[in-house]
């Protein structure tokens, strides 16, 4: 049943993506609207669909690759949802669908994982703060990624004075650098807190706190690459070429963070 | 019965003239009334602005009213016919709608898609109403050029784009700073375009604003005017750390901000964004500021580089609005022919009542005395003869009431029956 909710979801999201694109080429106010709503019913749909998986299993969504991911995706779209309603804009959207979408397809990818037991060892609720924080603040971070991204687009826009004909209509510079901010404000901690407890609960369930796993590796850089974009705006201001480029690079860790580790090898941390 | 536009505008009058025939507001009733007194005009309205004098009327043949209007207008205002002749414009029929529908969506303006013509067609229409100067075909006109016109800026993206300096100005400022209500802005300097682009910050929600001038008096002076504070100038560097848009226009013969200074006031700033705009001519601010992280420097070729990439924008917009305006043109004048079709019809009938009425008390007088039933019968068999035999004619000529011929049926039908014309409404 779940299983259904998700597809459903998906194809909302996938419909909502479309719009949004349409949204920006076209710069009609109403595809922006249909856009968020179809995101919405979207969103509903995968809230029940993680529900139930709740009910079903009877235990937290930290199991397997689908859930985790799954749940992911559902943080990256409640955190657009709000900027979104906050700032009046749809288009974000355009940005923040497609990775949605992709940790969705990720997720659905995951198959073999959609069986309901729980390896013994991921009980607790060290592990189930781990798994919330950290995909809390990650998903945090893809948000000011993609503000970044877009904040770097406005910004070469003014600067070249390339603003001929059909520029691309997006949120004001202060608009994306606030969402970019409280992303990194809201994520940073989050994320430091979740890999906190990963490591407590790794010392007791692998033995060591530090180990070489591909996964905590990767989390570490995340946790480095963000870390330093906070600092960096904070303190010097950075909010267009240099931040772009560098959340880019961080929103590279996130994937690989959650999904490379699949791809690339098994290491301790593989669900 | 034709519809005729008679007139003049920016494109075929210069100004001298325009304002000579211009109709004040005010001033309009009186023409109006006097408009309607002469014989051959049904339905009236007159359209006054800076930029255009027109009259928009009903009448009988669309060629003919072009001396009766124009003396008119002469008369009116004052003004030889002879001056103003070779000026005047005279459309009819499908030529006068698509007219008044171009206008009306600004497609005819001095600058294409302004807002302000659309609120000066619905005043015109509204007195001309108010005043029993228009009727069925007029209302009927104006009520679908102002569908038209916000059907065309809905649609189309032809009023969108800013294209005067300082509009773009305030575009550019919302780009960087999505709320302007709280900003400060400061002016050094002083100029029109200046106190322009500060007009429109104005409206937009500023309220803080900080004058700095090499001469301090006019600096006081500029500050009363607009709402600011002033200050000397030598402070002017420290206070622009305060400034989120500085406005520079300065008489000044080199840079009075160089990359220095504006990196300096940057970082005092804690990075926040500033956008300066440099209108003064030599300019004010060095160009190497806009490689600055953080700060974006205008200067008037980069807006005015703007100004005509929009006004690039609204021309390419216009084309679709021209074909939303063909197509209602086109649905139009089909109504219009249709109206032709529907009094003929009933003209007809009323004739053929008539002469049916007469010739049946005639035959009903020589046949003695009939019964009820018989003289019944008579009258349905006379009135079945003329259903019968009217029924093909007239189910063709509704059919073809909407086509382009539509109204030569009706007229063809009139002249052979000897019908009586269109009263005058």
């Amino acid at each position: 049943m779940d299983l259904i909710l998700f597809y459903l979801a998906s194809a909302f999201y996938f419909v909502a993506a479309i719009q949004y694109f349409i949204h920006l080429a076209t710069r009609r106010r109403l595809m922006g609207q249909v856009a968020t709503w179809a995101t919405g019913v979207g969103f509903l749909f995968h809230t029940f669909s993680l529900a139930e998986r709740i009910g079903t299993t009877g235990r937290s969504l930290a199991g397997n690759p689908y859930e985790v991911v799954s749940t992911f995706a559902w943080a990256v779209l409640l955190l657009y949802l709000l900027f979104e309603l906050r700032s009046r804009s749809h288009l974000g959207g355009a940005f923040v669908l497609p990775l949605a979408l992709l940790a969705m397809l990720a997720a659905a990818g995951s198959r073999k994982h959609f069986t309901a037991e729980l390896d013994p060892a991921l009980e607790g609720i060290w592990l189930w703060a781990h798994v919330k924080l950290a995909i809390f603040g990650n998903a945090a971070f893809v948000i000011a990624s993609a503000a970044g991204l877009m904040y770097l687009l406005q910004e070469r826009q003014l600067k070249s004075k390339r603003l001929r004909g059909r520029t691309l209509p997006l949120p004001s510079l202060e608009t994306l650098d606030r969402w970019s901010y409280v992303s990194l404000g809201l994520g940073f901690p989050l994320l430091t807190l979740g890999m906190l407890m990963g490591f407590i609960r790794a010392g007791s369930a692998w033995g060591g706190y530090l180990m070489a796993d591909p996964r905590q590796i990767w989390s570490l850089i995340t946790w480095l690459i963000y870390g330093t974009l906070l600092a960096a705006r904070i303190s010097r201001g950075w909010r267009g070429r240099k931040a772009a480029l560098l959340s880019v690079a961080g929103l590279a860790a996130v994937l690989l963070t959650f999904g490379g580790v699949h791809i690339f090898s098994k290491g301790l941390h593989a669900f | 019965m034709a519809i005729v536009v008679l007139g003049l505008n920016h494109k075929t009058a210069p100004v001298e003239i325009r304002e000579r025939l211009h109709f004040p507001e005010k001033d309009l009733p009186g023409p109006l009334g006097l408009l309607g007194a002469l014989p051959d005009v049904f339905e009236r309205l007159i359209l006054s602005t800076c930029n255009r004098v027109e009259i928009y009327a009903v009448v009988p043949e669309g060629a003919a009213a072009r001396a009766p209007l124009q003396a008119f207008l002469a008369e009116q205002r004052d003004v030889p016919a002879e001056t103003f002749g070779e000026s005047l414009y005279l459309h009819v029929d499908a030529h006068a709608v698509r007219h008044v529908f171009r206008v009306a969506s600004s497609l005819d303006s001095m600058v294409v898609g302004e807002g302000q013509i659309l609120a000066q067609v619905k005043a015109a229409y509204a007195l001309a109403s108010r005043h029993q100067c228009t009727g069925p075909i007029l209302n009927t006109l104006m009520e679908r050029a102002l569908h038209v016109a916000k059907q065309v800026r809905t649609d189309t993206g032809i009023g969108a784009a800013p294209v005067s300096v300082a509009s773009v100005a305030v575009g550019l400022a919302q780009r960087i700073f999505s709320d302007l209500s709280g900003r400060t802005v400061m002016i050094l300097g002083a100029g029109e375009m200046a106190e322009l682009a500060l007009t429109h910050l104005k409206e937009e929600g500023i309220h803080t604003i900080i004058v700095a001038n090499r001469h301090h008096e006019r600096a006081v002076e500029l500050a009363a005017r607009v709402g600011g504070r002033a200050i000397m100038f030598p402070q002017a560097r420290d206070e622009m750390v305060g400034a989120d848009i500085v406005i520079s226009s300065t008489g000044a013969p080199h840079f009075i901000l160089g990359r220095e200074d504006l990196a300096e006031i940057v970082r005092r700033r804690h990075y926040r964004p500033i956008f300066l705009i440099d209108i003064a001519v030599p300019r004010d601010v060095d160009p190497q500021v806009n490689e600055l992280d953080n700060v974006y420097l205008y200067d008037i070729d980069d807006l005015q580089g703007v100004v005509a990439a929009n006004l690039a924008a609204r021309e390419r917009e216009a084309v679709q609005a021209e074909a939303i305006v063909d197509r209602e043109v086109g649905q139009f004048m089909e109504w219009l022919q249709s109206l032709e079709v529907v009094p003929t019809i009933l003209s007809l009938r009323e004739r053929f009542e008539i002469i049916r009425r007469a010739e049946m008390e005639k035959a009903l007088g020589r046949m003695g005395d009939l019964t009820p039933d018989q003289r019944e019968a008579v009258s349905a068999l006379t009135a079945s003869i003329i259903n019968k035999i009217l029924h093909q004619p007239m189910t063709e000529l509704k059919r073809q009431a909407s086509s382009t011929d539509g109204h030569l049926y009706a007229s063809i039908l009139r002249a052979l029956f000897r019908l009586p014309d269109h009263p005058k409404r």
